[in-house]
């Protein structure tokens, strides 16, 4: 059985998730096996049900609020188990990897991230995973009969149908308290960074903190999250968790526009798995260009504006 | 306390990533390694708390082969007191987790520190797999961390914000920055580091390895498709009608 972890976040399902559970399903029908999925925290039975859109006939639901990724694990090893799996596919997220990292050790499985296809089971079985910060992929073999996946998102497309999935609800009590979560502090309301469709960055060349409404303008218009150079966030201009790159989050969009960033490697290595760049720049010679599918050479305090009333007529 | 930091060698953020061999072997020609980014800061952090407890230690730890070693000469000039290298390809993380969490059973750590992640193989997984097969907590990405008696108190980056943890040691912990400044050796650290003890030490036998079959590079773009700047609006025309993302 392939096995599909579900994220949740806000109540609905994480995109990377679907991807996730198109992938099992697709595996599990190479591989003339069944696929299941397993969704932790707190969510509509109704929404999780449209997981069957993906391919996935039936889904375990744990509905806790469990948040610490060691309980998790011990949930998805425990159903893992009893259903004998032979592969559990988790989508990437800071959650999602500690947990895989777990679940592997739990039930002695060799384990890939940053898988970016459908496993190559013709011949054995082998994957391609993403390394040196999408710079290059390389191709693995998993001898192992037991494998932990961890899927890159956006790697897959999905064809979504009509299907619906019958939940199955799913109780065992789990409390190992070895640490302690006294403060949570998270934007609530704002697209995730890491899930967006469209992100929407702005760098040094916006020259401010105070001018950062015209970069979550042209957020709004398009329903895409905000993101920012490295520079801007050393310098306060924005919170930490917003710097992308090399060092920072990496992303990976349907489109990722880069407003006044020059296109440092390092800046390049958080986004070059996005399906289309645009950069905005002044210097016809910014890097970016070399990088990007669309530019414009421009000033930015002029092209946002336009695009934000512009971006309107298409959202 | 003992503080254990588990160091990459890994190629400068900056280098063209090539591969030999008909694709099967890294291309290391021009190429500058360096300590990983993030294991620096986990370093940087760790002498910070060795130097503010006494009789505090810090051993860097590194799974590789004898390439690597002016990559831990400078973790020891850094600021290191010893280091241990298991002289072996690292394979994969459940292969690097495997030799880090059998020295870490011989020697007791308090404090396990690692980067957030490598940069060459990303897999944010080394962590994780140490504190399973140690039973023992794991936090990261962390941005903070400090320590009273035995309690660590941490700031973990989460999705969209961050959380304020705080776990008994030992732990193991993957940190990114802001957790310290990165510290740049000083002669004496330099002269010194020919002096402390490093050990190289054989690997112990693992399982469930993935093995590395061959590379690629992704396919180049096509170039970029210039909009004039008095008609930026056509921006989305082509994202919608060409490129078909909107
Ligand atoms: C180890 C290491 C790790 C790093 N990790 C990261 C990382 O994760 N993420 C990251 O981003 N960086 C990272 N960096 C830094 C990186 O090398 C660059 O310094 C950084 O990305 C530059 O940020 P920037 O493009 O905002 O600023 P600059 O390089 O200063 O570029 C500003 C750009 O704005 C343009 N501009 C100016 N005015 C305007 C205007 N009015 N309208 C439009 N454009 C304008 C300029 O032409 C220029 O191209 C790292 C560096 C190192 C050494
Ligand atoms: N070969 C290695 N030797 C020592 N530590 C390592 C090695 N590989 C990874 N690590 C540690 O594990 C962390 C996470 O690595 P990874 O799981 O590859 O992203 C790194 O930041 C290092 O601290």
């Amino acid at each position: 059985m392939i096995l599909s972890y579900i994220e949740i976040a806000d109540g609905d399902i994480k995109k990377t998730s679907l991807e996730v559970a198109q992938m099992a399903a697709e595996l599990a029908k190479k591989m003339g096996d069944s696929a299941l999925a397993i969704a932790i925290g707190k969510a509509d039975v109704t929404k999780l049900a449209l997981i069957g859109n993906y391919g996935i006939s039936t889904l375990i639901y744990v509905d806790t609020d469990v948040s610490i990724s060691k309980n998790i694990a011990t949930l998805v090893a425990n159903i893992a188990t009893k259903n004998n799996a032979s592969t559990v596919i988790f989508p990437k997220s800071i959650m999602a990897d500690a947990v895989a990292a777990s679940v592997a050790i739990k039930i002695d499985a060799a384990i890939v991230n940053n898988v970016v296809e459908i496993p190559d089971t013709a011949n054995g079985f082998s994957v391609k995973r993403s390394i040196y910060t999408g710079k290059a992929f390389a191709k693995v073999e998993i001898k192992q009969a037991k494998k932990v996946l961890v899927l890159r998102k956006n790697a897959i497309s999905t064809q979504p149908t009509s299907d619906i999935a019958s939940v199955e609800t799913y109780k065992e009590d789990i409390s190992t308290n070895h640490l302690k979560i006294t403060e949570t502090n998270k934007t609530k309301g704002d697209i995730l960074l890491t899930d967006a469709e469209i992100v929407v960055s702005g760098g040094r060349g916006l020259k401010g903190p105070e001018n950062w409404h015209l970069i979550e303008n042209l957020a709004k218009a398009l329903g895409a999250a905000t993101g920012c150079s490295k520079p801007v966030s050393d310098m306060d201009w924005r919170p930490h968790h917003e710097h992308v790159g090399q060092t920072g989050v990496k992303v990976a969009p349907n489109i990722y526009f880069a407003v006044g960033i020059s296109g440092a490697i390092q800046h390049l290595a958080g986004v070059n798995s996005s399906k289309i760049l645009v950069a905005i720049n002044t210097d016809p010679e910014a890097p970016f260009f070399k990088a990007a599918d669309y530019g414009i050479v421009g000033d930015a305090f002029d092209i946002l504006p336009k695009l934000t009333l512009a971006a309107k007529n298409y959202r | 306390m003992k503080i254990l930091v588990c160091i990459t060698h890994v190629p400068d953020t900056t280098s063209k990533i090539t591969f030999t061999d008909n694709n099967t072997k890294f291309n290391t020609q021009n190429v500058q390694f360096i300590i990983g980014p993030y294991d620096e800061y986990a370093l940087a952090r760790a002498v910070e708390l060795r130097d503010a407890q006494a009789g505090s230690s810090i051993t860097v730890l590194h799974v590789g082969t004898a390439e690597s070693e002016n990559t831990i000469r400078k973790a020891l000039a850094i600021g290191a007191d010893d280091a241990i290298r298991i002289d072996a390809e690292p394979l994969d993380a459940m292969f690097v987790a495997t030799q880090i969490s059998a020295i870490a059973k011989q020697n007791k750590y308090d404090l396990i520190l690692m980067g957030r992640e490598s940069i060459d193989f990303n897999g944010n997984m080394v962590h994780g797999l140490v504190a399973e097969m140690l039973q023992i907590p794991v936090i990261s990405p962390i941005m903070k961390l400090d320590i009273t008696g035995n309690i660590a108190t941490m700031h973990k980056e989460i999705e969209g914000g961050k959380e304020v943890i705080e776990c008994q040691m030992p732990l193991v912990a993957g940190c990114q920055e802001p957790i310290a400044e990165w510290k740049i050796p000083n002669m004496r650290g330099i002269m010194s580091a020919k002096s402390k003890p490093y050990q190289v030490i054989a690997p112990v036998e693992t399982q469930n390895v993935a093995l590395t079959l061959s590379y690629d590079l992704p396919v180049a773009k096509s170039g970029c498709k210039m909009i004039d700047a008095s008609t930026p609006e056509k921006l989305f025309e082509l994202l919608k009608n060409e490129a078909k993302v909107l």
